[in-house]
């Protein structure tokens, strides 16, 4: 080393890093990054009990979800022996909203990751090469995104039935050009970074720099939408079962149980506000996380 | 003294709220500025100079506080005035301008309407006088034809336009104190040299005090009286242009000056001293001297026991400085390092990479708008010829639009030659996209780039972008990398540690660093290096440059440096090329080029240079005009619509002839090259002899 004046020789300055514990230091980190956003404490409190509620269903619901109670039919209002009350066939609303906020919980999230990998490939491929695959990609995007979504529902899932999983891919064909949409715009922005151009220089696949070297960059916005959509998915299943294309009955769906009892509204009002309640409450809790996720990500 | 002082700064202390406390980051300034009077603060960034200019206009944000202290501003003091009472003063009194005027001026308002503004709101003055200042004014800041400028919007201004409606807008008012932050960074260097001789001259006629916020030393000297040096929030030094520049007293000074490339220095006799270490965070305060982690004096027990006053230099007064060992230290001289061992290149050298007849030419997109006429092309690069010999350093200047970026990418691949060609070690790859480029040729040619935020990418660590590197330029396996990435991290002096490290953590230096780390992977004979200390303060400039001369030297690889910096250029290139509009004005070694005769561009650029020295004084060549937009080129030299030196018609209409003065040297001018020489005065001090 001919002028060892030159340069900075150690790191004196940005050290703090040093605890760099993969694994559960960094989850325990994150984690507590999150604590310190008021409305992601709450929303994901809310969404946590949720889940906490829908694992123990069998453990913790008083009741079968689909037994009917006929003595309780005489006392459909909440009391002793039904916490929330019984539905118009005597059905314990308790059991029935615990057990139904199982299929919503699988299916929302899973709808939500379906379209968040198919939207993130086209979006990624429509930024990344432009020219005629992104406008074939765009347009199609468009295309989906210019139906009514409701028709759309009713259309497909009279053709298939209505089924769970069914359901998961209408919802995914049906988000994946939202999500789509915002990678591409992210993509544009991101692919003219020196570090791709540095990727190329080096002979990168297309594929790789793509997967690895953009989409990495785009989670941030992309988590906070993904959790959005989610509380978005809750909402249309509901409105899917209260359309009777939902899960198949007998078993509890919160939509489902609004469709059966809102006729009632004036004499049992209790029946269809305590399934409209569960899927507000599980929609506040994913919006509040994604205004908190934001936050912290505008904070970074 | 205090009776004629328009501001008055009395142990100004600021804190920031941030997620890790309360941070200090002015811990008590005091200085103060008389009417009429230009102080100008230096430093570092992140030494507290914004935050200066932000304290004094109360506009420090919501985390920002002001803990204690007065601004006395006329009498009274600023940090106890309510909000209503701010806005009488600010704008009136009190104007600011910022870096960027883009970002100053409303886009859809006619600067007219904006400027007009100005006496409307604050004076209630009617429309149509408003109109006769906004003209005046326009006219002070020598735009030409006032009145159409009056009618155009912010983008149909260039940045150099831009700024000066800014300065005419914070002038209107006649304001009593002019802050400006930053105005001249983000514009080229003929533009820079043009704003700074205007606000040397409105000052006269104004008397309006100004605080000038520069990293650019040079620009302080051009349009100052006093200097303050500001380290980690504190006023280490202040003092007339003179006794700062003349005779510097604090380290920190002296290693500013030390550190910073200027035309006469040359990485053979003088090389550049960065200053130790990098600027501590602000949370990071310890009892005594702020500077004393760095300085190269320090005394343990004494300098970092309790806090530095500042004490009058003997036999100077008004200089000021906070440093225990003032007294003690030797008289300083410009730095002249031993000098480094001179990689003698012979000139014959054959050279590695050749650009020929290099034509390039951006279509647009769609040929024909609906309505109206076709869109024209843009020619970037118009018959290019360049040689970079092995082991030399090519460097490439001009300003903005001048098509030095545009060569990079084709050089690169990144775009492809339209016409000729590059010949990369015998092998023609002008017409060859980076994809289409073999393993072999993209190893040879690698770059690194301008923006130490944007070359990493931020969601892998430093050990993977090398270790990628390492894997697809030289082969290497995924299991035989921590070594080969440990060996090129110690090459460019970064701890075996940072690998573990995401960009975040790293300071630009360290960022531009491991970009040179990354283009080393494949050990490449050309490095195309594009802007890559621009970014960098004074202080990590000077290492970067050091440690670039230093690894090419080592490597025998070939450096092809675009800068817009001609002090940069002149401390390390071997050969230059001069462009612009796409063209090559003059191109030979660097000795020529600095030395008459020179083209007549280069002797406009060199003379618009800002020098950190207050006995340099050449008269400055201005530029009229915008650069001509590259879709309608002049039929003759490219140059001949701005140039001072244009002989007549013919400039206009003949391509100019390629002279050759000197061996490997040409000047396409005109003008034969030996009236040049006897017209034109040599701009740089020659480099010292003894070579």
């Amino acid at each position: 080393m001919s002028t060892p004046v030159t340069t900075v020789e150690a790191l004196p300055v940005s050290a703090p890093v040093a605890t760099r514990v993969r694994g559960r230091a960094l989850w325990q980190r994150r984690l507590r990054a999150l604590g310190a956003s008021r409305p992601a404490a709450i929303g994901l409190s809310i969404i946590l009990a949720w889940v906490v509620l829908a694992v123990l269903a069998p453990l913790i619901a008083p009741y079968r979800p689909n037994a009917n109670d006929l003595a309780a039919l005489a006392h459909t209002t909440p009391s002793k022996a039904h916490w929330l009350g019984t539905d118009h066939l005597g059905r314990d609303l308790l059991s029935r909203i615990l057990w139904g906020a199982r299929p919503v919980l699988v299916i929302a999230p899973l709808a939500v990751l379906g379209a968040a990998a198919l939207g993130s490939l086209l979006g990624l491929a429509a930024g990344y090469y432009g020219r005629w695959i992104g406008i074939v990609i765009t347009r199609a995007c468009d295309i989906v995104l210019s139906f009514p979504v409701i028709i759309l529902y009713m259309i497909i899932l009279a053709h298939f039935g209505s089924s769970a999983w069914n359901i998961i891919g209408v919802l995914t064909l049906t988000k994946a050009p939202i999500i789509a949409r915002i990678v591409r715009g992210m993509t544009l922005d991101l692919r003219e970074r020196e570090y791709v151009t540095a990727a190329k220089m080096r002979g990168e696949s297309s594929l790789y720099i793509m997967l690895v070297e953009i989409l990495p960059n785009a989670r941030g916005p992309l988590v906070v939408d993904m959790c959005l959509r989610t509380g978005y998915n809750v909402i249309i299943i509901g409105a899917l079962g209260f359309l009777g294309i939902g899960l198949p009955p007998p078993d509890p769906d919160w939509g489902g149980m609004v469709k059966d009892t809102y006729g009632m509204m004036m004499v049992w009002p209790h029946m269809a506000l305590v399934p409209c309640a569960a899927i507000s409450s599980l929609v506040v809790g994913f919006n509040l996380l994604a205004v908190g996720l934001r936050e912290l990500g505008l904070r970074d | 003294m205090t009776d004629a002082s328009v501001l008055d700064v009395e142990g100004l202390r600021v804190t920031y709220a941030t997620r890790a406390g309360e941070v200090l980051v002015l811990p008590g300034l005091d200085f103060q500025l008389r009417a009429g009077e230009a102080l100008g603060l230096v430093g570092e960034s992140g030494c507290g100079k914004s935050t200066v200019a932000l304290s004094i206009m109360r506009y420090l944000g919501r985390n920002g506080r002001i803990a204690g202290g007065r601004i006395l501003f006329e009498g009274r003091d600023l940090v106890a005035l309510d909000d209503a009472a701010l806005r009488a003063i600010r704008g009136r009194r009190i104007a600011m301008v910022y870096q960027d005027p883009m970002a100053s001026l409303n886009p859809v308002m006619t600067v007219g309407r904006q400027l007009m503004e100005v006496p409307m709101i604050h004076e209630g003055a009617d429309a149509a006088a408003a109109r006769a200042r906004a003209l005046a004014m326009l006219g002070e800041v020598k735009l030409a034809d006032a009145e159409a400028v009056m009618e155009r919007y912010p983008h149909q201004l260039s940045g150099g336009q831009q700024q000066r409606i800014v300065i005419a807008m914070a002038l209107i008012a006649g304001p009593a104190l002019l802050i400006m932050d930053e105005p001249t960074t983000g514009l080229d260097v003929t533009v820079e040299a043009a704003v700074l001789d205007l606000v040397r001259e409105l000052r006269q006629r104004h008397r309006s005090a100004i605080l000038f916020i520069s990293h650019n030393l040079g620009s302080v000297v051009r349009v100052c009286d006093r200097v303050g040096v500001m380290y980690r929030g504190e006023l280490v030094e202040d003092g007339s242009v003179r006794q700062i520049f003349g005779n510097p007293r604090h380290p920190y000074t002296r290693g500013l000056l030390d550190c910073l490339p200027t035309l006469g220095r040359d990485k053979r006799d003088s090389p550049l001293v960065p200053i130790a270490g990098q600027v501590e965070p602000a949370h990071v305060r310890r009892a005594g001297c702020g500077f004393a982690g760095r300085c190269a004096h320090v005394e343990a027990g004494r300098c970092t026991v309790r806090p530095i006053p500042a004490s009058v230099v003997d036999g100077e007064p008004g200089h000021r400085v906070a440093c225990l060992r003032a007294e003690e230290l030797e008289h300083w001289t410009r730095r002249r390092g031993a000098a480094a061992a001179a990689h003698d290149a012979a000139p014959a050298a054959e050279p590695v990479i050749t650009v020929h007849h290099l034509t390039k030419v951006y279509e647009p997109r769609r040929r024909r708008r609906r309505f109206g006429a076709p869109r024209p092309s843009v020619r970037a690069l118009a018959d290019v010829d360049l040689a970079a010999s092995r082991r030399h350093t090519l460097a490439i200047v001009g300003e903005s639009g001048c098509g030095k970026s545009t060569l990079a990418k084709v050089l690169s691949g990144i775009e492809v030659a339209t016409q000729g060609g590059v010949t990369l070690d015998g092998v023609e790859v002008g017409a060859l996209p980076i994809d289409a480029r073999t393993a072999v040729l993209k190893r040879k040619l690698q770059m690194v780039f301008q923006s130490p935020d944007s070359t990493l990418n931020p969601s892998h660590t430093v050990g993977y972008a090398i270790g990628r590197a390492l894997r697809l330029l030289q082969g290497r396996a995924p299991d035989d990398l921590a070594g080969a990435i440990a060996k090129l991290l110690e090459v460019v002096r970064l701890p075996p540690g940072i690998a573990a490290r995401k960009p975040r953590h790293l300071s630009g230096g360290e960022k531009q660093r491991v970009a040179i780390a990354r283009a080393l992977a494949g050990d490449p004979d050309v490095i195309v290096a594009d802007e890559p200390v621009s970014a960098l303060d004074v202080s990590v400039q000077a290492a970067v440059v050091n440690l670039l001369t230093e690894i090419q030297a080592a490597r025998g690889a070939t450096l092809i440096f675009i800068s817009h910096d001609l002090a940069v250029v002149r401390y390390l290139a071997d050969h230059v090329a001069v462009m612009y509009l796409g063209t090559v004005a003059e191109a030979g070694p660097v000795e020529r080029i600095f030395a008459p005769p020179y083209h007549p561009y280069t002797e406009a650029l060199l003379s618009a240079v800002p020098v950190p020295d207050p006995e340099h004084d050449v008269a400055r060549i201005l530029l009229d005009g915008p650069v001509p937009s590259a879709n309608e080129m002049p039929r003759g030299c490219p140059f001949a619509t701005r140039c001072p030196r244009r002989v007549g018609a013919i400039c206009d209409d003949t391509p100019p002839p390629v002279q050759r003065p000197a061996a490997g040297h040409r000047i396409a001018c005109h003008i034969p090259t030996d009236e040049l020489q006897r017209l034109q005065a040599p701009l740089v001090e020659p480099a010292p002899a003894g070579r």
